[in-house]
C-alpha cells in the first residue's frame, strides 16, 4: 500500500501488491477454480460450403453484386451494402501477403523455440485486400516480407477434415506471377 | 443537451496482482473520486460500471458482482462493455445519463482484475478469435497487434527505433504517477530494441503489461458543478465508432473507425482544426505502435507522420503536443477498461491543473481521451474542455 499523500491527483494510490511467485507457491490465501466448458460452433450455411470446397482443395467466395466485390472467407450477406450475396465463385490457392508476423508465443503466452510464421494473405481472385490468416512455410523468417507471392500447400487429400488447416500452410510461388 | 461537467476522480495502484477483490478495488476507486469532488455517495443518482472481458475476472455477469463495490445498490446501474474501448466508452454512457437530464450526477467505475486468470490473461483472449476461420491456427492475441504494426510500418517505411520512442517517452512520463506499475526514468531505445521478441515486431517492451486496477469518474451538470467548483471541466465532445470483425479482408494501416470517432466528438465540441484547437491526448497505448497509430487516427498529423513527430520530441511532456502525458498504459498498467484513470481521469487532472509532477505547462484548455480494442475494430474518443 503506497497510501502515501503526495502533490497532485491521485494523490495517492490505494491497493496492496501481491507477488505472483507468492501466490503459486500458497504463502499467501487464494482461492483456486478451473472451468471445464466445450462448445460445438455451427457452422452456418457460408463457412460449411468454404470448408467442404477446402476438404476438396478448392478455394472459394462469394460475390456481392451490388458492391462488385468478390468476398473471402465467404459470407452469405455483404456487410459493406447489407445485401445478400449473390454467388459462389472458385478463387485460386494462390495470394500475396499483406501483413505478417514471426511469433515466439503460444496461444497461453508460453515461449516456443521455433517461431511460427503467420500472417494474412489476399487471396488471388478475390477483391484486392480479401484473404484470410494462416501459416508460412518452406520459407526462412528472413525471406517472408510484404508482397510476396505466396502458393496453398495442401495436406494429402486423405488427412483433410473440411478445416482451415486442409491448407497446411502458404510457400513461396517461385515464379512470382499468377499460375 | 445538457452541459456535462468533471467533478473527480480516483484510481487505484495498478499491479500484475493486488490483493483486494474487484469489489474492493472498485470501492478504493469510487471512494478517491467522491473524495475529491467534495461529495458524499448519496448525492450520486446513478451509476455506470465499465469492465471488460467477464473471462478475466472469472465472475460471469461481473458487472452485478462489482456493483456493491461502486454504492449502486438501489440505484439505476448498468454495465457497459466494448472490450479495450471500454475505458472511454464507460465515461461516454456517464455524459449521456447527465446530457439527457435523467441524472444530475452520476459516477462512472471502471474495473479489471487481470491477474485472476492463468496461466496467463492471455489465454481468456482465445475465445475472442472466430472459432471456424482463425481458432484451428490457435493464434495469440498479441499477432494481431503484430500484423498490424507490420502493416503500419512497411506501408509508412517506419524504422523500430521510431515507434520504441514511445515507450521510453511514456515509461518516463509515468515516473511522477503514484498508481505507475512500470515507471522507468532511465529506459533507453536500445533497452526497447533489444528486449525479447515476443512476436515480430513486437517486442516485450513494445507491450503494456496486465493489470488489476480500477479507477472512477464524477459528471454533474452545469448546474451542480457549480455548488463544487468555480473553474469547472466540461466534457465537449464524445464519439464512437466500430469496423467489421472481418479484419482481413481491410487494410490495417489506419484505422478509419478512430477517425469516424474523433470526426463525431471534434463535431460535437465544435472543433474545426484539430492540431491547432487540442493542446495535449491521451491515445490509447497498449502496443507502442498503437500511440502513433491513433494519434494519426485522431487527425493530430497526417498518416505516417507520428513517429516523426514523436523522435523530434513534439509529444514530449512539454513539447507542442504533449501525448500521454499520464505515462499511458505502458508506463501506467493496462487493467483493460481501468485504463479511464489514464485516458478520461488524467484530461480531467491536467485541465483542472492538479496534475502534479506530471502536470502539462502552458495551462491548457483541451485534451483528447481515446480507447480502442475489440479485433482492432472499435474506436472510442472524448474531447474535455476547461470551462
Amino acid at each position: 500500500m503506497s497510501d502515501t499523500k503526495i502533490e497532485g491527483q491521485p494523490g495517492y494510490a490505494p491497493g496492496t501488491h501481491v507477488s505472483g511467485r507468492d501466490i503459486r507457491d500458497k504463502k499467501i490465501p487464494y482461492t483456486w477454480w478451473e472451468v471445464e466448458a466445450q462448445y460445438a460452433y455451427s457452422l452456418g450455411p457460408a463457412n460449411a460450403r468454404f470448408l467442404k470446397e477446402l476438404k476438396e482443395g478448392k478455394i472459394i467466395g462469394r460475390t456481392c453484386k451490388k458492391c462488385d466485390r468478390v468476398l473471402v472467407p465467404p459470407r452469405m450477406f455483404c456487410e459493406w451494402c447489407y445485401s445478400p450475396t449473390n454467388e459462389w465463385v472458385y478463387l485460386k490457392d494462390t495470394g500475396t501477403v499483406e501483413t505478417f508476423s514471426i511469433s515466439y508465443l503460444d496461444p497461453d503466452a508460453n515461449r516456443i523455440e521455433e517461431p511460427i510464421l503467420v500472417g494474412v494473405v489476399s487471396i488471388d481472385g478475390a477483391s484486392p485486400k480479401h484473404g484470410f490468416m494462416h501459416y508460412f512455410g518452406e520459407m526462412k523468417p528472413e525471406e517472408l516480407h510484404i508482397g510476396m507471392r505466396v502458393k496453398a500447400v495442401w495436406k494429402p487429400e486423405e488427412e483433410r477434415t473440411g478445416s482451415v488447416r486442409d491448407i497446411k500452410y502458404f510457400k513461396p510461388l517461385k515464379d512470382g506471377g499468377d499460375e | 443537451m445538457n452541459k456535462v461537467a468533471v467533478i473527480g476522480g480516483g484510481m487505484t495502484l495498478f499491479r500484475r496482482h493486488l490483493n483486494e477483490t474487484g469489489k474492493e478495488l472498485s470501492f478504493l476507486a469510487s471512494k478517491m473520486a467522491l473524495e475529491e469532488a467534495g461529495i458524499q455517495n448519496s448525492d450520486i443518482d446513478m451509476v455506470v460500471m465499465g469492465s471488460a472481458p467477464c473471462a478475466f475476472d472469472g465472475i460471469h455477469m461481473k458487472g452485478e458482482n462489482l456493483l456493491d463495490g461502486t454504492g449502486a445498490k438501489n440505484k439505476p446501474y448498468v454495465r457497459v462493455f466494448n472490450g479495450g474501448g471500454t475505458g472511454v466508452f464507460a465515461p461516454i454512457a456517464g455524459w449521456w445519463h447527465v446530457a439527457s437530464g435523467v441524472a444530475d450526477v452520476a459516477m462512472v467505475v471502471c474495473e479489471e482484475k487481470m491477474g485472476s486468470c492463468y496461466p496467463h490473461p492471455q489465454t481468456a483472449f482465445q475465445t475472442i478469435w472466430d472459432p471456424i476461420l482463425d481458432r484451428p491456427l490457435t493464434p495469440n492475441l498479441v499477432w494481431l497487434f503484430a500484423m498490424e504494426m507490420n502493416r503500419y510500418m512497411t506501408r509508412h517505411n517506419i524504422k523500430k527505433e521510431d515507434i520504441a520512442q514511445v515507450a521510453v517517452k511514456n515509461k518516463r512520463n509515468a515516473v511522477g504517477h503514484p498508481c505507475a506499475q512500470l515507471p522507468d526514468e532511465n529506459i533507453t531505445v536500445e533497452d526497447v530494441l533489444n528486449s525479447e521478441i515476443m512476436a515480430w515486431p513486437v517486442n516485450l517492451l513494445d507491450i503494456s503489461p496486465p493489470s488489476d486496477g480500477a479507477s472512477a469518474l464524477i459528471l454533474c451538470s452545469e448546474e451542480k458543478a457549480k455548488e463544487f467548483t468555480d473553474d469547472p471541466v466540461f466534457v465537449d465532445g464524445v464519439g464512437w465508432n466500430i469496423d467489421s470483425t472481418m479484419w482481413t479482408n481491410r487494410d490495417l494501416y489506419f484505422p478509419d473507425y478512430v477517425a469516424n470517432a474523433a470526426k463525431m466528438a471534434y463535431k460535437m465540441a465544435g472543433i474545426k482544426d484539430p492540431r491547432k484547437e487540442i493542446d495535449f491526448a491521451e491515445p490509447y497505448d497498449p502496443f507502442t505502435y498503437k500511440e502513433l497509430h491513433h494519434m494519426e487516427g485522431l487527425l493530430l498529423c497526417d498518416k505516417g507522420e507520428a513517429p516523426v513527430l514523436t523522435r523530434e520530441g513534439v509529444t514530449e511532456r512539454d513539447g507542442d503536443l504533449p501525448i500521454c502525458p499520464s505515462g499511458g498504459l505502458l508506463g501506467v498498467g493496462n487493467p483493460i477498461a481501468a485504463t479511464m484513470g489514464q485516458k478520461v481521469c488524467e484530461l480531467y487532472w491536467q485541465l483542472a491543473g492538479k496534475a502534479g509532477k506530471r502536470q502539462i505547462p502552458g495551462d491548457p484548455q483541451v485534451g483528447v481521451g481515446q480507447a480502442w480494442g475489440d479485433i482492432m475494430q472499435m474506436g472510442t474518443v472524448i474531447v474535455l474542455r476547461r470551462g
